[in-house]
């Protein structure tokens, strides 16, 4: 029965898109199938993680191909909790989709799309084949070329050039790291190459391989120094869209790279360690510089990924159980923070045209509800307690303080800081402070949808937010059985390997 | 504008590429050909009457809309993958009906892959003509702008 729930969590926005392509003449079909089948998914996804908390592990061999010859599909912990939560904002994003994706967008497949992009996503949380998660990839990649560029106007297509061309380049990496280890092992099932590498004598040679796809994985999840794409592309499209985007899209990075550091390339790494540190001190640098020098929310917000994805890759970087624990909360927490702040954004834009910080103000009088709604997502992100980015900072700071990595520490520790200037600086700008006589453009005209349609997920978000903050326990302990389980990696090849196809490079 | 020789080209040649696609689609599963490249063949069928005569005769022959064609076709594929399910294998395992053996074709072998490759097929055809068709009907829509 585990398998089940397994393949109807992967499947089901498959079919949901083949329902929506069927019925492509119907627009209120569309606006019922995307809602209907993503908050599906996202039920099943809650049953996939309580049955792999259940069983430790859920393991496909598609086809009936025993792994290393096909293909296999494994949930861990790890990527049970990361399919739920990218199912959870795509089921909150769907409705928000209802108020802004207008009739053209729909008309071009906007929810088949869209369904075909959480697909691609919770595939490549659930393979365990590294020439499969590239596929995977592409699958996500395609539907999000066409979601980026789908208005046809001239920033989008501007900002959809620049993330398609570093796509591209992060793609053509990835296949020469995997056609590399393929060359030298033979195999490109990750158990399996896990397996070959540790009980390789020489695996020095890994050290290119692993460079190109820490290279590849860093484009897509924006970490130092290649993240420039991100905040140039993110604030282009329409906020369902840029906020799926955010949450999602650079966290299939982040996962691939905790994914390859924790079971491929375990034997190289503590050579590599140094380098993972310090493209995480980095990310996290120059991302909040980067958001304290802008003055558009949603390049602010687009920085504010990019230094807390350092966040995260702090937590590999110190490879302790707390700090991967750390880790995968974080990931959780800022999932839902960091969507939640886009959806908000839309929010600003449709009531004042614009999220540039100098044209608009005085939201803190016009809608107070807005103002509290973004006030807890805000300062979550900043790690206020008792909201849960405090819980995600708090332990992931203890675990730097347990390996005494200082100058890491005090890096973690200035970046909060300077989030919650920029977050304070939003507040101030769009909230507090007066609306600016002449520069206002006004609530947008002929809105899509209700504007409750709006509110509802990113009231549903904050709630999650403070609900993580105030009860994060359980999420907590089952962050760090997931961390245990991606320290001992031997468990995760034994489930996937049966014990007699053992072969040999 | 018609050409006389190219209309009446594709009207034998239609019949003739749909029944190589069907031949090339069903050895594709042990020899070279499979569901991509018979769906490419019979797109060009339909691309070939869209040339010779007009976008809209492909358009009526092709009968279903490319875009549902492309749904169906994927619907096929995944739900190729169910038949094992039924007895307890993965998803995707091939599953075949006993072999039997017909007049001049040979041994004939039927199961979930060719189900599967049909499916590949239909996307195929389905994102061929819908690229061809939305090319075609933007390409009008420029001629008659300059003309105007």
């Amino acid at each position: 029965m585990n398998e089940y729930s397994l393949l109807l969590t992967l499947l089901l926005p498959l079919v949901g898109a083949v329902c929506l392509l069927l019925g492509h003449r119907s627009l209120a079909l569309q606006r019922a199938g995307g809602i209907v089948f993503s908050s599906v998914t996202f039920a099943l996804s809650l049953y996939l993680v309580y049955v792999v908390d259940q069983a430790e592990f859920v393991v496909i061999q598609v086809g009936d191909w025993q792994a290393p010859f096909g293909i296999s599909l494994v949930a861990d912990r790890f990527s049970a909790i990361m399919v739920a939560v990218s199912s959870f904002m795509g089921a909150a994003v769907a409705l928000y989709a209802l108020a802004e994706i207008d009739e053209a967008r729909l008309k071009k497949f906007f929810f088949p799309l869209y369904l075909i992009l959480l697909f691609g996503v919770n595939g490549a949380f659930l393979t365990g084949d590294l020439f499969n998660l590239y596929v995977w990839f592409e699958i996500m990649l395609i539907a999000s070329f066409v979601l980026i560029s789908m208005g046809g106007e001239k920033g989008e297509l501007e900002g959809g050039l620049k993330y398609v061309c570093l796509n591209l380049l992060s793609s053509v990496m990835f296949l020469a790291g995997a056609g590399i280890i393929y060359g030298k092992t033979g195999t490109l099932n990750m158990a399996d190459l896990a397996h070959n590498l540790s009980v390789a004598e020489d695996v020095n040679w890994v050290i290119s391989s692993s460079m190109l796809l820490l290279v590849s994985f860093g484009l897509k999840a924006g970490i130092f120094p290649f993240f420039f794409w991100l905040p140039a592309s993110y604030h282009t499209p329409p906020s369902a869209v840029s906020a799926v985007f955010a949450g999602l899209l650079t966290k299939v990075g982040v996962y691939a790279l905790f994914r390859s550091y924790t079971l491929m390339f375990v034997p190289i790494f503590p050579e590599v360690q140094p380098l993972i540190l310090v493209l995480a001190i980095l990310t996290m640098v120059t991302g909040v510089f980067g958001a304290a020098s802008h003055f558009d929310m949603r390049r602010i917000l687009s920085f504010h990924i990019v230094s807390q994805i350092g966040y995260m890759i702090l937590g590999l970087a110190f490879m302790t159980p707390l700090a991967l624990a750390a880790a995968i909360f974080y990931l959780v927490h800022h999932i839902i923070v960091k969507t939640n702040l886009f959806l908000v954004s839309g929010v600003v834009i449709r009531l004042k045209g614009s999220c540039d910080l100098a044209k608009v103000g005085g939201l803190c009088r016009s809608a107070p509800w807005l103002a509290f709604l973004f006030f807890i997502p805000a300062f979550s992100l900043g790690g206020i307690p008792p909201l849960s980015g405090f819980w995600a900072k708090f332990a992931l700071v203890k675990s730097g303080i347990e390996i005494e990595s200082w100058w890491s520490v005090a890096a973690a520790l200035l970046v909060g800081v300077l989030t919650l200037y920029s977050m304070t600086k939003i507040w101030g700008e769009a909230f507090w402070k007066q609306q600016p006589e002449g520069v206002g453009a006004g609530p947008l005209p002929n809105p899509v949808g209700r504007l409750s349609y709006m509110v509802a997920p990113i009231a549903v978000l904050a709630i999650s937010t403070v609900a993580i903050g105030l009860f994060g326990e359980p999420l907590f302990n089952y962050a760090e059985r997931a961390a245990a389980q991606l320290l001992s990696p031997h468990e995760y090849i034994s489930a996937v390997l049966q014990p007699n196809t053992e072969v040999l490079p | 504008m018609k050409y006389f020789i190219l209309n009446q080209a594709s009207r034998l040649l239609f019949p003739a590429l749909l029944i190589l696609s069907l031949i090339v689609l069903y050895r594709g599963h042990n020899l070279p050909g499979g569901g991509f490249i018979g769906g490419l063949l019979a797109a060009t069928a339909f691309i070939l009457v869209g040339l010779g005569d007009s976008m809209e005769r492909a358009k009526e022959l092709l009968r279903i809309e490319p875009v549902k064609l492309m749904a169906l076709g994927l619907l096929v594929a995944v739900v190729s993958g169910m038949p094992s399910l039924l007895r307890g294998a993965p998803f995707m395992t091939s599953e075949w009906l006993p072999g039997f053996a017909l007049p001049l074709i040979g041994k004939v072998h039927l199961g979930t892959p060719l189900v599967f490759d049909v499916g590949v097929y239909m996307v195929v055809i389905g994102f061929a003509l819908h690229t061809t068709f939305s090319l075609s009907e933007l390409a009008y829509t420029e001629i008659e702008e300059h003309e105007e």
